[in-house]
């Protein structure tokens, strides 16, 4: 899969975005869509919304995987960075061997943290950043109370879209062109 | 039918999520003039420090007041103050959300600028403190002409990377958290502040799928932080209880130091928080039910410290050590006996008035009582490196530090410094997490009565 190139703006994804105030009427509307075959939706949702989850079906994100690989790569550099630095130069300090590992410990979890931090965040720029859809129309009241709902549809589709959602207890529907 | 009893003091949340946005983003106008006075006070305290800093550049630590045998002292003893302070921040942020206490949501983000704050402000004391401050990275372990490495063995190298790990993590869980908050600015902002507040919000517009990865990765950096935040403190400790020194090596010492700097932490949040929430008219948003829950906060880590002090001078007399004996002997009663009973009285009694409900939900008791905590946690970090350091095993080479006035100048120096960064971010991003107060009031449904409910 190739990266999009973030610089270009994007082409504008053709459909319908409709924008709902209820929460249930959202999540109808979601549901009766997928059931009628519309699986490319994109909902936005100003938090965090578990019923939206359900609705959707969404698979748990492997942003987790980044979160392990990066937690290994931190413990493992930083055992070895100590390992291999005490050895290069060895001097004896306060009686302990070379090569002491319990006092290698807190670095290692340090580091651990660190790097699991930091590439989970990679990670999370990279799947909804990166791989994220792009080109999908919104509108800046879904970041405040309203929740929208964007079926990506051809033109012939869009009217009988319209009239769903309408129906569905969307307030306002908006149409995007390419 | 029986009456239920219940709580007076108990979340309200009678606003709709438009309101929400609508009042935090109220906090990002243009502030009035006692903003800008207080700004100003800061930056003043902030050049105090900066003359007193160039001057020690210039001539050395000299100034500093150190005297054999006390060679930590105010630097350290700060340093370790505004650790602990951070410490509350990603208590209430991390390991608060991991347990879903309802009542962090609103005061979360005020402690958790908190945190980076603080950290940003301690890790600059250990850079004054050892002298020669423009070699302060021979800390790192990089390759280097000299082929040297660092001390992998020595608690001070350990400080080194928890601290800045601790700065790192808290900084990215910080900012992590501010991305949803920072969209709904953007889009309520016009002209260069919505170009601005677009840009820091990194295209962010609350998909599915960007809460879907954004929450996960929420959830992981909070454990990632709960741990972290139990081990920084306990490290700090550390760079006093692997010592031979009597008053420092105790073996209670790291969960006594995460419990002091939670309290201290506390402290400071309602010292900030208090004012704050006036000059912000948040007082819908933040009330008795959070101020109750962050005082029994106080009073459970303030009990903590009431045990460990007392087990120490428990285990001091119970050692049959006469270096042990003579130390804990000399904190109440030798010749900085007002430093001793400065730091008995602001923590371990002060803290036991918040047994009373009264005094829980009076935010004039509550702000009085935060700064006798922040005075008195001050004190608990002199007193253990201090006052131990003075009086150590032979009485010939006893010693009393008598701090200057390049130790004061540092000290108010960093108080600025704090509070700079505090209240620029204050008036700059959103106090309060609109994400997560809005998760806590349940959206309006067409058919109010066809779902349970969620």
């Amino acid at each position: 899969m190739a990266l999009p190139n973030p610089f270009r703006k994007p082409a504008t994804v053709p459909g319908v975005l409709a924008s709902f105030e209820h929460i249930d009427a959202a999540v109808d509307a979601i549901k009766a869509l997928r059931g009628k075959g519309h699986r490319k939706l994109t909902v936005y949702v100003a938090h965090p919304n578990h019923s939206i989850e359900e609705a959707l079906e969404a698979k748990v994100s492997p942003v987790r995987l980044f979160t392990l690989v990066g937690g290994i790569v931190g413990l493992t550099a930083a055992t070895c960075m100590q390992i291999w630095m005490n050895r290069d130069w060895p001097v004896l300090v306060g009686g302990k061997a070379i090569v002491a590992m319990p006092a290698f410990v807190v670095i290692m979890f340090e580091l651990t943290v660190l790097t699991s931090a930091l590439v989970t965040l990679f990670g999370v720029a990279v799947l909804s950043v990166g791989l994220g859809r792009r080109g999908v129309i919104y509108d800046g009241r879904f970041s405040d109370d309203r929740i929208g709902v964007f079926v990506p549809a051809d033109r012939a589709q869009s009217g009988a879209l319209e009239l769903m959602l309408r129906n569905a207890g969307a307030v306002e529907v908006r149409h995007a062109a390419p | 039918m029986a009456t239920v009893l219940r709580s007076k003091i108990e979340p309200v949340m009678t606003q709709t999520h438009a309101e929400v946005t609508r009042d935090i983003v109220r906090t990002l106008e243009t502030p009035p003039r006692s903003y800008y006075l207080a700004v100003f006070g800061a930056v003043f305290l902030l050049l105090i420090g900066i003359v007193t800093f160039t001057i020690i550049i210039k001539d050395g630590l000299g100034h500093s007041g150190y005297n054999p045998p006390v060679m930590w002292s105010v630097y350290i003893t700060t340093f370790v103050f505004w650790v602990g302070i951070g410490h509350a921040g990603t208590l209430i942020s991390a390991i608060l959300f991991l347990f879903r206490s309802p009542w962090r949501t609103a005061v979360y983000r005020v402690t958790e600028a908190m945190t980076v704050f603080a950290v940003m402000t301690a890790g600059l004391f250990p850079i004054i403190h050892i002298g020669r401050q423009w070699i302060f990275y021979w800390l790192l372990p990089y390759p280097n002409q000299r082929y040297l490495w660092p001390n992998f063995k020595s608690p001070l190298l350990w400080d080194v990377f928890a601290i800045s790990t601790y700065l790192t993590v808290s900084t990215t869980f910080l900012i992590f958290g501010l991305i949803p908050d920072v969209a709904a600015v953007r889009d309520k902002v016009t002209g260069w502040r919505r170009f601005i507040y677009g840009q820091l919000s990194m295209g962010w517009q609350g998909t599915d799928n960007q809460w879907r990865h954004y929450s996960r990765a929420y959830l992981y950096l909070a454990a990632l932080a709960t741990p972290l935040v139990l081990s920084v403190h306990s490290v700090v400790s550390w760079d006093f209880a692997s010592s031979i020194i009597p008053g420092w090596h105790g073996t209670i010492f790291a969960p006594y130091f995460v419990a002091g700097a939670i309290y201290s932490g506390v402290g400071m949040v309602f010292t900030l928080l208090i004012p704050l929430r006036k000059h912000l008219r948040l007082e819908h948003m933040i009330t008795d039910y959070h101020f109750d829950n962050l005082s029994k906060l106080t009073l459970l880590t303030g009990s903590i410290l009431f045990y460990s002090y007392s087990m120490e001078y428990f285990v001091s007399w119970y050692s049959g050590n006469t270096f042990e004996q003579t130390t804990f002997f000399l904190r109440p009663f030798g010749a900085q006996w007002w430093s001793g009973w400065t730091m008995i009285t602001c923590n371990a009694l002060v803290s036991q008035l918040l047994w009373f409900r009264k005094i829980r939900t009076n935010l004039t008791s509550l702000f009085v009582i935060s700064i006798f905590i922040n005075i008195g946690m001050w004190f608990e970090r002199w007193v253990i490196i201090v006052s131990s350091l003075s009086n150590d095993y032979v009485p010939w080479a006893w010693g009393v530090l008598n701090p200057t006035w390049s130790d004061w100048g540092i000290l108010a120096g960093s108080f600025g410094w704090f509070g700079m960064w505090f209240l620029l971010f204050a008036r700059s991003f959103p106090i309060v997490a609109i994400q997560e107060v809005k998760e806590m009031i349940p959206m309006p449904r067409l058919h109010p009565d066809a779902h349970g409910g969620h």
